[in-house]
């Protein structure tokens, strides 16, 4: 059983995620309409009740800095006007859809819809782009998030209800648009159908994440918990997401159960804060793994899955309405978790056992990264943990010093390793 | 209260615009230290859009953040790498206590901006909130949210009744009008208005009681139009650019030295709303309208029926400009992504335009005045 279950979510995670791949490539060829999303607020229960195929720019830029090959694609971008110090996820795409969508990983489409949430304001910007370039309908969704960090708006409160109405009636909107780009319509047991399978791809992520408590953690925030969150943000709302969910849920509990973890010993228990390396992203996770560092939970795994980390339930008997709050909690929770994270470290520190946090500030993503080295203030002067700060990019390698990162990172352990001798000592 | 600025009756033009060049670039804010004294409160709104008219009826002094020439010594260990000025500064001036306010508002322009109220509500003891301006405007569900988004700041600031917002919205509709008339003048008679003079006529207004800007306005306007000055060979232009980080003043005095700026986007957000808010009916309704309906635009706002380069191009043609300035902040990033747009509509349109990068600290304006007069050179003999 160990043998067949272990690695299973990694391995099932990647072949799901270029078979998605390879859907998105067929997608023009077949005529099939396609929907232009981003992780945070991608509506796919919607989309995928109108078989609308969701793509992700986010995850196609991503995948090229993976592939080593994103200063490609940034210079075209820059070289058509796009200035250095913009998301280097915009310029990547851009050079994406100047070359007619030829992808390392395939071909994308044009959108025939793109939909945008404010929980970024770049997608906004991002999305004008598509207009300007595709002439396609744009869906500008409004999610008004937390109004400061005592912002407690519960449902069935006056303010909670404002809001979720405000997201219903926009939500409304965008099914009418929806209804015109298919010319179809929308069929209430297909919504309740794809935000059933929501429902309990949500429950096991959450799981999914707590089970990361145990000692060892049974997996790799940021290496693992990155192909996962791929797999629930491409496939959110299918049978396929659910299975896939299942069967992770299943293989973290036998991990679990056997004592399992994803280092030979698991010294150090940390914590991430903001968006992957991911020009390096097997080296930055070496530099950590090589003392015995574990990321155990990472803030990426909230916000990049769009709050479904909370795994809010949707009410199926009242679709839109359950969608609305659902989507207003989630996503106001992902916003959160970038905007107001002291809380949510000080209880991460608790329940996850951590002996360090590491904030990483990025250049090409300003709404995660802006407001980290005051979050870094506010928690060491709330408890006493261990912190490093490292910059890099999550798309330019201009901006990432493996060397740097090493250093910092090395010093860093050293004095995670002293601070346990002493400890030690005073015992 | 008593009035904030010094007794300008009877005093010259030059000196009422020295006035308020001396009051814009003080980084010690002497007007907000005034009020305070006075026992007023004070609430500061970020750029770019604030309804000043609901701190206006609720009894607060409504101040413009808009960063400052500051060194940045205490903000720069709350922020990273990879920012503009304008956070950094705007910071520092409420943590050293220059800019004292009660309370701070800011609404998320962009991705670096969207953090400042919690930022700020965790270093500061003063309540610091987020307002949500619709970014979905053509919603038919915006204006109703708007309303009600409006209404529960008002609550969280006091409670502002109906009436008395009708008569802030008044005030404000008054100063609407005055802010027309001094850009009618710039646009009609530029060798009248230079851009820097214009720009601290009008950023004297987030500084003051609104009332008492009117009657500056009111009283100093006509002098303007008496300026004995004589119009020259200079270029027409717009500046693009200005909606929140705002370039030196001695840099728009190197602009204005080759060019006429007809019309800008420098402090777009004290003159958002065009025309005037009716008065009639609902004032909540009425102030939400107006910000979704009526009024200007900017790279941070979304309107899918009003595209920013079109907008633009609408500006460079209703103030008859025969090219523009195409400016950004460093590290500004939706300026930096319109820059791309604009300029790609002005080559279609075959529109004369200057590309520029400015940051608030910026002290050197030589080599832009040079790279600014050849520009307007290849203009003129083209």
């Amino acid at each position: 059983m160990t043998e067949t279950i272990v690695g299973r979510g990694a391995s099932r995670g990647g072949a799901l995620f270029r078979d998605w791949f390879q859907e998105i490539s067929q997608a023009s060829e077949r005529d099939r309409k396609t929907a232009y999303v981003f992780v945070m607020g991608s509506l796919g229960e919607i989309l995928r009740a109108f078989d609308l195929l969701p793509i992700f720019p986010e995850i196609n830029s991503l995948q090229t800095a993976v592939r080593r090959v994103a200063h490609d694609f940034l210079a075209r971008a820059e070289d058509y006007g796009y200035s250095p110090d913009i998301c280097g996820y915009v310029k990547a795409d851009v050079a994406v859809q100047l070359a007619g969508g030829e992808h390392p990983m395939g071909r994308i489409p044009r959108p025939s819809l793109a939909i945008a949430t404010n929980a970024c304001n770049t997608y906004i910007k991002w999305a004008e782009i598509w207009e300007r370039m595709h002439h396609c309908p744009v869906f500008t969704l409004d999610i008004p998030g937390s109004r400061s960090a005592s912002f407690d708006e519960m449902p069935g409160s006056p303010g909670f209800e404002r809001d979720r109405l405000y997201v219903q009636r926009q939500l409304e909107e965008l099914v009418g648009l929806c209804q015109s780009i298919t010319g179809r319509e929308l069929s209430l047991d297909r919504l309740r159908q794809t935000m059933a399978h929501t429902n309990e791809m949500s429950r096991c992520w959450k799981e999914v994440i707590a089970l990361n408590r145990s000692r060892p953690a049974c997996f790799d925030a940021l290496t693992e918990g990155t192909i996962y969150l791929g797999v629930l943000n491409a496939l959110r709302g299918t049978e396929q997401g659910e299975i896939y969910f299942r069967e992770l849920l299943e293989e973290m509990q036998h991990r679990v159960a056997h004592g399992l973890g994803t280092l030979h010993e698991e010294k150090y228990r940390l914590m991430f804060l903001g968006v992957p390396c991911y020009p390096l992203f097997r080296r930055f996770h070496e530099m950590f793994a090589e003392w015995g560092g574990t990321f155990v939970s990472s803030t990426y795994l909230w916000f990049a899955a769009g709050g479904m980390d909370a795994g809010f339930q949707y009410d199926l008997e009242r679709p839109l309405e359950s969608l609305a709050q659902g989507v207003l909690r989630s996503v106001r929770r992902a916003m959160d978790s970038m905007f107001f994270p002291s809380q949510p470290i000080l209880r991460a520190a608790e329940e996850f056992g951590l002996d360090g946090v590491v904030f990483h500030p990025i250049k090409s993503c300003r709404t995660v990264s802006t407001g980290l080295a005051d979050v870094r203030r506010d928690v060491m002067e709330r408890c006493d943990m261990p912190s490093l700060t490292i910059e890099s990019d999550m798309m330019d390698r201009r901006v990432v010093s493996e060397a740097q990162l090493k250093n910092r990172i090395d010093a860093f352990f050293e004095g995670l390793a002293s601070r346990r001798l002493r400890a030690a000592g005073k015992e | 209260m008593k009035n904030l600025l010094p007794d300008w009756t009877g005093t010259s033009l030059d000196e009422r615009l020295e006035l308020c060049r001396d009051l814009v670039e003080d980084t010690e804010f002497p007007t907000v230290h005034q009020w305070k004294e006075q026992g007023g409160r004070v609430l500061g709104h970020f750029q770019v859009y604030f309804p000043e008219e609901i701190a206006h009826a609720a009894g607060l002094l409504a101040v413009k953040v808009r960063g400052a020439q500051l060194e940045t010594r205490q903000a720069e260990s709350h922020f990273g790498s990879y920012l503009c000025s304008i956070l950094k500064s705007s910071l520092e001036a409420a943590l050293s206590n220059k800019l004292p306010l009660d309370y701070f508002v800011s609404h998320p322009i962009c991705d670096a901006a969207r953090n400042l109220a919690a930022i700020w509500g965790r270093n500061l003891s003063y309540p610091a909130q987020v307002l949500y301006l619709p970014q979905n405007s053509r919603s038919a569900a915006a204006p109703e949210y708007l309303r009600e988004e409006y209404r529960r700041l008002a609550d969280d600031l006091g409670g502002v009744s109906d009436a008395s917002l009708a008569e802030s919205i008044a005030v404000y509709n008054r100063g609407r009008e005055l802010l027309e008339e001094l850009y009618r003048i710039k646009r009609e008679t530029p060798w009248l208005l230079p851009v820097d003079e214009a720009y601290v006529l009008v950023a004297l207004a987030g500084l003051i009681p609104r009332p008492e800007y009117n009657t500056f306005l009111e009283a100093t306007l006509p002098l303007l139009r008496q300026r004995p000055a004589r119009k020259t060979d200079k270029v027409r232009v717009v500046w693009e650019g200005g909606f929140c980080e705002q370039p030196p003043l001695d840099m728009l005095r190197a602009v204005a030295r080759s060019c006429y700026v007809v019309d800008d986007d420098l402090l777009i957000g004290l003159r958002y709303i065009l025309g005037q808010v009716p008065l009639d009916g609902d004032p909540w309704a009425n102030l939400a309208r107006a910000y979704l309906e009526q009024s200007s635009y900017s790279p941070v706002q979304r309107d899918e029926q009003r595209p920013k380069e079109a907008m633009l191009l609408q500006r460079i043609r209703d103030c008859g400009a025969e090219a523009a300035i195409l400016a950004a902040a460093k590290m500004c990033e939706p300026g930096l992504d319109e820059q791309v747009a604009y300029s790609k509509t002005l080559d279609e349109e075959g529109i004369a335009y200057f590309v520029s990068e400015f940051e608030e600290r910026m002290t050197s304006f030589d080599q832009v005045q040079i790279q600014l007069e050849t520009f307007v050179e290849n203009l003129v003999f083209d």
